[in-house]
């Protein structure tokens, strides 16, 4: 736990215009390999923390600092924003392109790579992703789950250093979220993923933590048993798939 | 969705194999002297062209007539007006009004010429598919911002209509039976505010998501555009066919 955080917020005030901030002195380090989960109630500012990291909100108060750069400005964030991996909510906001291809090679594009080393990476990606068909797809036309994973290839083709997650799981059925916790375990990333399925949140980070009143406190995670529900839950079923 | 796909842009024959810039830069030394031409005989000569070339292109008849028939219903409005209000010899009258020799040429003139320009851009430019339009436009020279419109709004126009279909499903779910009455404009109102918002606000979403992926206002294209010698033969086609109908034109 030595090496220099990936991520440091100190004492952010962040919120919308008109309204209390919602994010009131937060404080948040992440260091490299660390994988933090973030849990809250709907409206508590997760999804605000994780919009000031990206430098997409300008917070009232506090300092960001990203790599060991204190981010001054838009330009910062824009260098920054090249080694960090942002997941958004909805898939459908994020792939914008004619095809599956384009959208993958659209980050590295940006990076300064040349088109072919692009479209390498892009077709290297889907392919680790198991998307190698989807290549030449229309993105608007592939299903919530397609669309997530396509979303999550098109962020791992930029070879981020930290991956944040907003709501990953939302919507997605058993199979598509084992198959990302699956994904997310084999790479060698520090996430930060918020979500409000605790359950999902465990199995992909190694410490949990929640918003509540504007800061971040960590929760001790301690397994416990729960009754819940299944379809044809009286037959013989798992809880991997 | 009806009217928003471009079965054009499907096909593979000899137009659809030259490189879009080819594709657009023929266009343009074509449709100059047609949009130029002040005799029949040019008009014809670039409508006998066209219809060569989009033959070529073998687009889909029927689609092709649709198109041509929609087109065909504005100069069926030149056909009326022009004669009447053109000064000339009167072929008959209508009332006080003389329905002129001259403004029935000038109609045919303009019919021939619309017609003639609406082949070449079906042939040349509806086979283009537009995410490649955008790219050809952009390697032509083509300001920026302008080929970024023109790929957004493509993009975009699908997810506008399906949203758009959802909010009216979601009324008609709810008895929603459009009359003519104060209730049905109120609600369509309410449902193109909401359409107008939703679309602003999703902009925003994409945007930001461009940006976290470090997009710094400039598309690359991945497609591969490389001029081939059916390009340069196509260009230097298009070259004699524009010189023809300005030569007829000076002969006339």
């Amino acid at each position: 736990m030595s090496a220099a955080p990936l991520i440091e917020v100190k004492g952010l005030v962040c919120g919308y215009p008109g309204r209390n901030p919602v994010l009131r002195g937060l404080d948040l380090a992440l260091r490299p390999g660390q994988r933090a989960g973030l849990v809250g109630p709907n409206g508590c500012g997760k999804t605000t923390l994780l919009f000031a990291i990206m430098g997409l909100l300008q917070p009232q108060a506090g300092e960001i600092r990203l790599f060991g750069t204190t981010m001054q400005g838009p330009k910062d964030f824009a260098e920054a924003r090249l080694r960090l991996g942002f997941l958004f909510q909805h898939a459908d906001d994020q792939l914008f392109s004619p095809t599956v291809l384009d959208d993958v090679a659209f980050g590295p594009l940006n990076q300064g790579l040349s088109r072919r080393d692009a479209r390498k990476r892009a077709e290297e990606t889907l392919d680790l992703l198991g998307l190698a068909d989807f290549a030449q797809r229309t993105p608007y036309r592939l299903s919530g789950g397609e669309q997530k994973l396509v979303a999550l290839a098109t962020i791992l083709a930029m070879r981020p250093e930290v991956l944040i997650l907003d709501e990953p799981t939302t919507g997605l059925d058993l199979a598509t979220k084992a198959r990302i916790v699956e994904l997310l375990n084999g790479l060698d990333l520090a996430i930060l993923a918020v979500s409000h399925e605790p359950d999902f949140l465990s199995q992909i980070t190694a410490s949990l933590f929640s918003l509540r009143d504007g800061r971040l406190r960590e929760s001790a995670v301690a397994p416990h048993a729960h009754v819940h529900v299944h379809a044809e839950g009286d037959l013989p079923h798992s809880h991997d798939d | 969705m009806p009217g928003l796909d471009t079965p054009l842009s499907q096909g593979r024959s000899l137009v659809h194999r030259l490189d879009p810039r080819a594709r657009l830069l023929g266009l343009v030394l074509f449709s100059l002297p047609v949009a130029l031409a002040g005799s029949l005989r040019t008009a014809l000569l670039g409508l006998v062209l066209a219809a060569l070339l989009l033959a070529l292109a073998r687009p889909p008849a029927g689609l092709v007539l649709r198109r041509l028939a929609a087109v065909n219903l504005f100069t069926a409005f030149l056909w009326v007006f022009v004669p009447l209000s053109a000064p000339g010899q009167a072929l008959f009258h209508l009332g006080p009004l003389a329905y002129t020799r001259e403004g029935a040429a000038l109609a045919l003139l303009l019919t021939l010429k619309t017609n003639a320009a609406f082949l070449a851009v079906t042939a040349l430019v509806a086979s283009i598919a537009p995410p490649e339009l955008g790219c050809a436009l952009q390697a032509l020279g083509l300001p920026e911002k302008l080929c970024h419109l023109l790929l957004m709004t493509h993009r975009y126009l699908f997810v506008i209509q399906r949203e758009y279909l959802r909010l009216l499903t979601s009324a008609r779910a709810r008895g929603f039976a459009p009359r003519t009455n104060g209730h049905t404009y109120r609600t369509y109102a309410w449902l193109l505010g909401m359409l107008l918002v939703k679309s602003w606000d999703r902009a925003e979403r994409v945007h930001q998501a461009m940006l976290c992926r470090g997009f710094k206002g400039k598309f690359y294209c991945l497609a591969d555009l490389r001029y081939q010698t059916a390009d340069a033969l196509f260009l230097g086609a298009a070259l004699l066919a524009s010189a023809a109908m300005i030569l007829v034109g000076r002969a006339a």
